[in-house]
Parts: structure tokens; sequence; C-alpha cells
């Protein structure tokens, strides 16, 4: 479905050209969950940004069905099916929770709206009039961030480490979701950037991030096996030692 | 041009000037009213000077009090002053507000000075928007000054919008709140092409555990340019709060002066002042939901002003 070839972006900087993504080659087909990890800098938010639409890649090809889609804004490629669930979402004084999943998914009424909060484990008593100003937590922002992700139905869902800052009984739950709505989904693919060892071993591809290039990618069979310690021991030494999860 | 989100939420804003109401109202048209209606509870009557005289009788409860003013002549200057008297432990609501109509090419001007008490116990919710319409390239002026008492225990809450169409504004507020009386003023703001619009706010916190608070938010586009003062002067031991956000786009000028004035040990005053552009993130954002970047930046500064 998503096709990048031979992609690569570049930033100036003072007067200096810097490559964050190298030559990226990748092949995304429907009715499949990826994972993308490797180190932190690696390039995999960027890679998520490219194909988005927000960073402009400096070379190559972006494909989505056969077409070229290089030339198309962000509003466009969301038009056109992909969608994409930041790392860090970002807040909006007088906007309310209810307000941005409707922007998400104008065709959502309130029932599916508040099936879709519960699904992310959100109160929909408690969250639907919320502002999405300063009053709500990293972890709540996180879980917001995806519901529109998953109301908007798309056809290339990208989450940026939706993990991060959820508490473990959501993660697992946010995990079942997202197998149950990608995992041999005729119509759509997901890609998940993680470094959680709990769900890359999940997903059917995986891709491994190294100073902007691929530097493994596979299927979960291949890949997992060579990275799982590498995953085991970044987790404990970010958060000195103690698992996580 | 067609009618945005923002434009369409605004006829709606001043739609109550559209109809008239049950209950108490004034309508003052091109200098003269219009149309009066007192209701059991609110008496109106004129005054000395030929404003009006606004009697809420104490106790009255869940009542609105409409006072809207239309101006559609060209060259008019419209002087008035008001009197609101809110009666002891009333609960009421007094929409004001003014809308100007101007296709000439001459200027349009209304002054009002609203003088308000609020008696012991009572809970005032004051409305105000401004608004201005019209094809010609004619002026239209604003000039409100509200002067209003919070008496002992009472609570009050002022509330001005002013979303278009109004090319000079100064608006001038002055507050004195008694003891362990509430005040709120909110004001929200937007301003574009040349306007130019300013707020002066001065709240005298006088009695013994009094509150005062200051919220704007505005909006600059074009090369509007905005003048926001607000000064917060705690005379016992007292709350105070002054906060003001704006977001500046294209070539407009903000201009946010907070000032704490404390004249007691006791008294607590704070402000958060904040002026910037939209952020990147929340039109990135918005744009991956599938708006257009036009329609994005509308969602954002609706829901600021809101
Ligand atoms: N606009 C930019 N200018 C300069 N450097 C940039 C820019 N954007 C990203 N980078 C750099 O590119 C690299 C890749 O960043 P990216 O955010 O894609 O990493 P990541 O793999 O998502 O990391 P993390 O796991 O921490 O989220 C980093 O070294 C980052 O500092
Ligand atoms: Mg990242």
């Amino acid at each position: 479905m998503l096709h990048l070839e031979n992609l690569s972006f570049s930033v100036q900087n003072n007067g200096q050209s810097k490559q964050i993504l190298k030559n990226i080659n990748l092949q995304i087909e429907r009715g499949k969950l990826y994972g993308v990890t490797g180190p932190n800098g690696s390039g995999k938010t960027t890679l998520a940004k490219v194909i988005m639409g927000i960073l402009p890649h400096t070379e190559g090809h972006i494909y989505l069905d056969g077409e070229e889609i290089s030339g198309k804004n962000i509003t466009q490629r969301a038009n056109l099916g992909i969608a994409y669930a930041f790392q860090q979402p970002p807040r909006f004084k007088g906007l309310t929770v209810q307000d941005l999943v409707k922007i998400a998914q104008p065709k959502l009424k309130n029932l599916s709206i508040r099936k879709k909060m519960r699904d992310v484990g959100l109160c929909p008593e408690d969250y639907m009039d919320r502002d999405m100003g300063s009053g709500l937590s990293g972890g709540e922002m996180k879980r917001i961030e995806i519901m529109q992700v998953l109301a908007r139905s798309a056809k290339l869902a990208i989450f940026d480490e939706p993990e991060a800052g959820v508490d473990l009984w959501t993660i697992q739950r946010l995990v079942d979701i997202i197998v149950g709505i990608y995992k041999n989904n005729p119509e759509a693919a997901a890609l998940i950037i993680t470094h959680n060892r709990n769900i890359l071993p999940i997903c059917d591809e995986l891709i491994v991030f190294e100073e902007g290039k691929i530097r493994l990618q596979g299927s979960q069979a291949e890949i997992w096996p060579l990275i799982r310690d590498d995953i085991v021991c970044q987790v404990q030494d970010t958060c000195r030692g103690e698992e996580i999860i | 041009m067609k009618l945005n989100k923002l434009d369409k939420n605004l006829l709606n804003t001043i739609s109550d000037i559209d109809h008239i109401p049950a209950g108490a109202i004034n309508i003052r048209k091109d200098g003269k009213p219009v149309l009066r209606q007192s209701s059991p509870n609110i008496l109106i009557t004129t005054g000395e000077t030929g404003g009006l005289i606004v009697e809420i009788k104490p106790g009255t409860k869940n009542e609105t009090v409409h006072v809207p003013v239309i101006i559609t002549k060209t060259g008019l200057n419209d002087v008035v002053y008001n009197q609101f008297i809110v009666g002891e432990n009333a609960d009421v609501t007094i929409v004001a507000g003014c809308g100007i109509h101007n296709d000439s090419h001459g200027k349009s001007r209304h002054e009002g000075l609203h003088e308000i008490i609020v008696k012991e116990g009572a809970h005032l919710r004051y409305v105000e928007k401004h608004y201005g319409e019209g094809s010609g390239t004619g002026q239209k002026v604003l000039y409100p000054t509200t002067k209003i008492i919070v008496e002992k225990n009472a609570y009050a809450e002022i509330e001005s919008v002013q979303i278009k169409g109004v090319d000079d504004t100064v608006r001038i507020t002055e507050a004195y709140i008694h003891e362990k009386a509430i005040l709120k003023v909110i004001e929200r703001l937007l301003t574009h092409g040349n306007q130019y619009a300013e707020s002066d706010i001065k709240i005298f916190i006088e009695g013994k555990g009094g509150s005062g608070q200051i919220l704007s938010r505005s909006v600059a586009k074009g090369n509007s340019s905005q003048i926001f003062r607000a000064a917060l002067v705690g005379q016992n031991e007292c709350l105070g709060h002054v906060e003001c956000d704006s977001i500046i786009m294209d070539k407009a000028t903000i201009k946010a002066v907070p000032e704490l004035i404390a004249e007691d040990s006791e008294a607590v005053l704070t402000h958060e002042a904040a002026i910037g552009k939209i952020a990147g993130e929340q039109l990135i954002k918005l744009m991956s939901l599938g708006l257009t970047e036009d329609e994005a930046v509308d969602t954002i500064l609706e829901s600021f002003l809101k």
C-alpha cells in the first residue's frame, strides 16, 4: 500500500547539510502491523512526519497505492487515509476533547464517541467536555491522541510511542484495540513506533532504525530474537534498572 | 466573502437584538429609545441625563434585562449614561451591547457610560457584546466605560466580547470590591484590518476577603493593534489575579501591561501574560486530521475566544 523508495531527509544547519533519514526503502502492506524501533534520535519520528507530509523529504519517492504523493500536503494526505498519532500531542485552549474527536471524525455520533473514549480508558462523563488546554495530564493527552487516530479509520495509521506515559493497564488495552483493528485487516495497516517489549513481539513485521538508516527489517520471527536483549537492556537502562513492564 | 464559522457564531452572538425577548428590555436605536418594557421586578426609567435607570428589586431571581444599542445612521455620535442598581440578594443577568451598521464613509460613534451597583449578597452577570458591520469605509467607533461597585458578599461577572467590525474602541472598566465580594472581568477580543482596541481595567479591592480576577483573551490579525492595561489595587487582605493571553498574527501589534499594586501586606496579587503566534504544532495536528490550513486557523481562533 505504502511504498518508500530511496527516501532521504536532510536539514540545513549553519550552512551544513545534515542527513537525518538516509536512503530508506520500505514496503507497507495491508493487513499487517509494523513495529518500528531503534535508539533515541535514530529517525523514527522523522520518518512518520515525512510520511504524513509534515516534513518534506529531500530525495526519493513516496507512493500510496501506486500513486506518488510527494507533492501532496498534510491535509491531502490525511484525506487519502494517512493518520499520525503524535509522540507529543499539542494542547489547544478552548477546544474540548469532544470537539477534537469530532474534527477527527465528523461522522461520529455521541454514542460512538463515548465508546471510543472508553476504549482508551477514559470515562466519557469525566472527559467529554474537558478542555484540551493545560488541565490534562501527559498520559491523558496521549490517550486522547490515540483515540483521534483510531476514530479516523485510516488506511495507514502511525502511532508514535503510544505507550509513553500511559499506565500499564491501559497499554494492554490499547494494544488489544490496535491489534483488533489492524491485524489481518484487508483495508488497512498500522505502523507502531515503540520501545515496548510487549508490543514489538505481537507485530507482524519489525523495522529497526539506527542513525537515520534501517538497520534491520523483516518478519517478527526473524528480527525479534535479534533485538530482544537490546530492548530489555535499553528499557532497564532508561529506568535505572527497574523493569517498567 | 463567504461566512466562516467565526462569522456565523458572531451573528449568533448578537441575535439578542434580533428579536424581542420577554421581560425587561430597552432598545435604543440611533440615539433614541425605540422600545421599553419593565417587568414586575425590574423597573426601567429615564434619568435626568436622558439615560436609563434600571432598578432591580432586592431578591429578584433568574431574570434577564436586555439593554442593546443599535446604530444604523452615519455621522451619529451617540452618548449615553446609564445606571443599574441590582438589589440585595438578587440574581440577574444584564445583557448590554452595541451593534453598528454603517455602509457609508462617515463615522458612527457610540459612547456609553454604565454605572452598576451590585448590592449586598447579590449576584450579577453583565454581558456586553460589541459588533460593527457595513460595506463603506465609515469608521465604527465605540467608547464604553463601565463603573461597578460590588458590595459586601456580592458576586459580579463582567463579560465583554468584541469579535469583529469595530474600528476603534477604548474600553474603560473601573471596579470597587467590598468585603468578601468577588468580581470577575472576562474579555474576549478580536481585531483585524486596521482596527485599534484598547482596554483599560482598574480594580480596587477595598474590602477584607475581597477577590478580583481579570481574564483576557485576544487575537490580533492584519495591521490591527491592541493595548491591554489591567491594574489590580489590593487595599486589604485580598486576592487578585490578572491573566492575559493573546494570539498575534500577520503584522498586528499587541501591548499588554498588567499592573499589581499592593497597599496591604495581606494582599496576594498575581499576574500571567502571554503573547504568541498560533503554535505550528497545533496547525499541523488539525491538518493531519483533515482540515485545511485556513480551517485549522479558524478552529484554533474560534475555540481560543470561546
Ligand atoms: N529540524 C531538525 N533540525 C535538526 N535536527 C533535527 C531536526 N529534526 C530532527 N532532528 C534530529 O534528527 C534525529 C532524529 O530525530 P527523531 O525525532 O526522528 O528521532 P526518534 O528516533 O523519533 O527518537 P526518539 O526515540 O527520542 O523519539 C535526532 O538526532 C534529531 O535531533
Ligand atoms: Mg520519536
